[in-house]
């Protein structure tokens, strides 16, 4: 194999993750550990959005729903619900017994298992429901912001099954472990780094195989492949269903290293913010998707630290600049002979054509 | 004329009625296996929308239509193209970001199963069709660019290769040539000639010059209705033909003139 670049750049990478814990201080690694469970939905956005074509201003859905399959494990372990034990919320939202569809979380292997599942299985009957009626674009991202605010608006409003706007915080073990040490810290990060470099290669694999190929032909043109005799919908389900579970994986990993889900995590705003990294990083490259995720998140962390009033607007700012000027993304300019960038250079060439005649 | 073959299409007694304008009314239309159909007409005469009726983009009001002595009035898209119809949008329908090869082998994939998808090895006898047919179409030395980098007119040869590559056995040709240069259109005439016999083909075109390269049987629309049939010759000494479509086409070749 030839040499290239690009590997020593990888390798450089990967050997800088796997050892961040002995390189970085705890309060780097924690916020490392964060972005890079978000950089796991991230890479679900590049699939859905940058491959399919499909826009969903609603991951925070998938992503909260992933969050707190795990958080109601973690608010049940150490309590012995045959004794009538209930996590502290809800004894004083006044609940009188632990609502049935708690009761399986107790099962880490279950709570695991819907982790995968239950944003998974969500997102791709979701779509289905919508792209077998041929509604798609802007409708549908519409929908998924609709979604996204209904889940939110949901979570708020059942205090006592959900923990309501405080969402479900407190955490102190899994598996009979301790998970708030600086020890645990560094596993959980592990874990993350570990499961984001499965997530790559996994989308890596997808995105070379027929089906990647069928996935990028039906955001090409959906009618195309239709009148050449395939079923469109199955793909952007299928696609949206990874995505979905992504998105649930990163929500319960963020949710293991902040200490806390909320609703303020899963609603409209967050979901946004969420295609702002895609969009920033670059949505056709599967790496520009987490290192669009790590720029912005660390970006965000100093500046609203520093200015907590300006973040919005730098976000603001940055979406437009990126989608005016840099529509590939910060990975885009890395790869000048990519599909996207000279599609885009011939649109902008035809455009400087027909303005000079 | 010798025996007549069992007709491949059969379009009987077909209308389409979009809420009060009618863009069919009672079109029947027979095409034989490995023949060529032309379908002419002035503008707005309706020929899109028989393509479009014939592929179920587009659902007949009343009347049915038979392929292979099968209704498929009702199929779905998908299906009706499984069962060997397969259709050329006036507009290239290339699809822009995959290369001219992966363009070719999406419309030859034989299991269109989704399920199917998940393997990065393209079945030997599908990559083999798709250089077959890349070779008919002359983009050999271009099969590794993207679509969205071919010139116009390779665009439309690309899209009738993706037409063939799905081994339908009737191709519909909407406007092969539109936008294409006197050279371009008479290689695009060879090219079609050229599948007849392996697939029955209707074109739909205004181009009368491409129109007399291929040379075919010629049924001309007008109003949503068939006004004649015929062969070129007749069709160019039909004094009402010329009434409502040729005049103008010889308008236009006096003004381009």
């Amino acid at each position: 194999m030839r040499f290239k670049p690009k590997y020593a750049v990888g390798a450089i990478v990967l050997l800088f993750g796997a050892f961040a814990p002995v390189i970085i201080n705890g309060y780097e690694l924690s916020l490392l550990g964060r972005f890079l469970a978000l950089s796991i939905l991230a890479m679900g956005i590049m699939l859905t959005w940058g491959e399919g074509g499909i826009l969903s201003l609603g991951q925070g859905v998938f992503f909260g729903l992933g969050g707190y399959a795990l958080a109601m494990h973690l608010k049940l372990e150490g309590l012995n619900l045959a004794n009538g034990d209930m996590p502290d919320f809800m004894v004083w939202s006044g609940v009188s017994a632990l609502p049935a569809f708690w009761y399986p979380f107790a099962n880490p292997y279950f709570s695991l298992a819907c982790v995968v599942i239950v944003p998974g299985g969500f997102a791709a009957l979701f779509s289905w429901l919508v792209f077998r009626r041929r509604v798609g674009g802007v409708y549908f991202a519409l929908i998924t912001q609709a979604l996204a605010l209904a889940f939110s608006t949901l979570l708020i409003s059942q205090q006592a099954y959900t923990g309501g706007f405080n969402g479900l915080t407190d955490y102190s073990t899994m598996f009979g472990r301790d998970i708030t040490s600086t020890g645990a810290a560094k596993v959980i990060y592990e874990i993350t780094f570990v499961l984001v470099v499965a997530a790559f290669f996994l989308l890596r694999w997808l995105l070379v195989s027929r089906f990647g190929t069928m996935l990028r032909a039906t955001r090409d043109g959906e009618n195309r492949v239709r009148f050449l005799g395939h079923n469109p919908v199955p793909y952007k389900v299928v696609a949206f269903g990874i995505a979905g579970a992504l998105a649930g994986i990163g929500g319960a990993l963020f949710t293991l290293h902040a200490g806390v889900v909320s609703p303020a995590l899963v609603g409209v705003v967050p979901s946004i913010e969420m295609v702002v990294w895609v969009a920033v990083g670059g949505r056709n490259i599967l790496w520009g998707a987490i290192a669009g995720t790590l720029l912005v998140n660390f970006a965000k962390d100093q500046i609203s630290s520093a200015l907590p009033s300006l973040w919005l607007y730098g976000l603001g700012a940055l979406f437009i600049l990126a989608v005016s000027f840099l529509p590939g993304g910060i990975a885009g300019m890395f790869k000048p002979g990519s599909g996207e960038e000279r599609v885009m250079r011939r649109i902008l060439s035809r455009r400087k054509l027909s303005t000079a005649e | 004329m010798n025996a007549i073959p069992a007709p491949i299409l059969m379009m009987e007694h077909v209308t389409v009625d979009f809420d009060g304008f009618k863009a069919l009314t009672d079109v029947s239309l027979s095409l034989t296996p490995g023949d060529l159909r032309i379908l002419i007409g002035p503008n707005g005469a309706g020929k899109s929308t028989l393509c479009d009726t014939i592929i179920g983009r587009v659902r007949p009001t009343s009347g049915r239509i038979t392929f292979k002595d099968q209704v498929i009035t009702d199929l779905a898209e998908q299906e009706i193209v499984k069962r060997g119809i397969c259709r050329k949008f006036q507009t290239p329908g290339v699809l822009p970001t995959l290369t001219v090869m992966e363009n070719l082998l999406v419309a030859a994939r034989k299991n269109r199963a989704w399920w199917r998808s998940f393997t990065t090895k393209t079945p030997d006898d599908e990559t083999a069709a798709a250089e077959k047919i890349l070779a008919q179409i002359g983009l050999e030395a271009r099969s590794d660019i993207i679509a969205a980098d071919l010139a116009h007119g390779e665009k439309q040869w690309l899209e009738i290769g993706m037409v063939v590559a799905t081994g339908a056995d009737l191709l519909l040709l909407d406007e092969p040539t539109a936008g294409m240069g006197p050279q371009d259109t008479q290689r695009t005439a060879q090219l079609i000639l050229s599948l007849l016999g392996r697939h029955a083909v209707l074109v739909i075109d205004h181009d009368m010059s491409f129109v007399e390269a291929l040379n075919g049987y010629v049924t001309v629309l007008h109003q949503g209705q068939i006004l004649k049939e015929g062969t070129v010759a007749e069709i160019r000494a039909d004094p009402e033909v010329t009434a409502v479509y040729l005049g103008r086409a010889d308008d236009d070749d006096a003004a381009a003139a």
